[in-house]
């Protein structure tokens, strides 16, 4: 097997419409991978749900603002790094809770962070009130793994 | 791919048919359809129907609870049916499957209600 190792990046403007193209873009990127139909559909859930974030709480859907996605893949492990330069989280921890939202007048539900977690293998938060948030998802594929056993 | 919304009302049963993407950009446009239709008193119940819808990400479940709340308030029933795996999963996640019935597909979702 050849050794996979490939990176990609693309930056956008902070509007709802990106949401679809942010999930194309990366599926995309990342199609020519040994992944199941499952792994692609999680991996699209999860970049929804961070980029969402970014333009719903970083950036209070300020178009202005700019959200910046970069994919690694080393052999069989995909990294996602989505980041904003929005006002940050004032509290991560209560952030990640189930079902807690800061904004519940917009129905958000509170359970992006949820879903990342669960669909992906690690997840890190980083956040500075003012200067934004990055959110780090990896995710080892089942190809990856199977071959490892 | 954006999302294409039909909707059905059968007696006092709602029928929302989905397709396509449902998420924070489209779950708007649902929201207002949704409750334009739901200023008619006469219904009850709903019944959604996601046989064709190939994404739904978590703003799909502040949608879907905010109209289930409301039909609740009027004693009436929401039935979720025809989910694709990694949707069902995020159903599952969010506990909505405590307050939202599942079935296997829209037939036997209306036959339950009556209205088949």
């Amino acid at each position: 097997m050849t050794v996979q190792r490939n990176f990609m990046s693309v930056s956008f403007a902070a509007l709802s419409q990106n949401e679809a193209f942010a999930r194309v873009a990366v599926a995309s990127f990342i199609s020519h991978l040994d992944i199941t139909m499952d792994e692609l559909e999680e991996m699209k859930t999860v970049i929804s749900e961070a980029v969402t974030n970014a333009i719903i709480h970083g950036y209070d859907e300020n178009p202005e603002g700019v959200v910046h996605i970069s994919v690694r893949i080393d052999e069989g492990t995909v990294e996602v790094v989505v980041e904003d330069n929005g006002k940050g989280i004032e509290d991560v921890e209560q952030a990640m809770q189930p079902l807690y939202t800061t904004k519940p007048e917009l129905e958000r539900s509170g359970m992006g962070f949820t879903i990342m977690e669960n669909f992906m293998d690690s997840l890190e938060v980083a956040t500075a009130i003012g200067k934004g948030t990055t959110v780090r998802l990896t995710k080892r594929l089942s190809f990856a793994k199977a071959l490892q056993n | 791919m954006s999302l294409r919304i039909a909707m059905e009302t059968r007696q006092d049963v709602l029928v929302i048919r989905l397709q396509g993407e449902l998420d924070h950009h489209t779950a708007e446009e649902l929201r207002s359809k949704v409750d334009d239709i739901l200023r008619t008193p006469q219904i009850r119940h709903i019944v959604l129907s996601l046989a064709d819808l190939a994404f739904m990400d978590s703003s799909g479940i502040g949608v879907i609870l905010g109209r289930f709340k409301q039909i609740a308030a009027r004693s009436g029933e929401m039935y979720v049916c025809s989910i694709n795996p990694t949707i069902y999963r995020i159903f599952e996640m969010s506990g909505l499957f405590k307050v939202i019935k599942f079935r296997e597909n829209e037939a036997d979702a209306l036959l339950v209600l009556g209205v088949a």
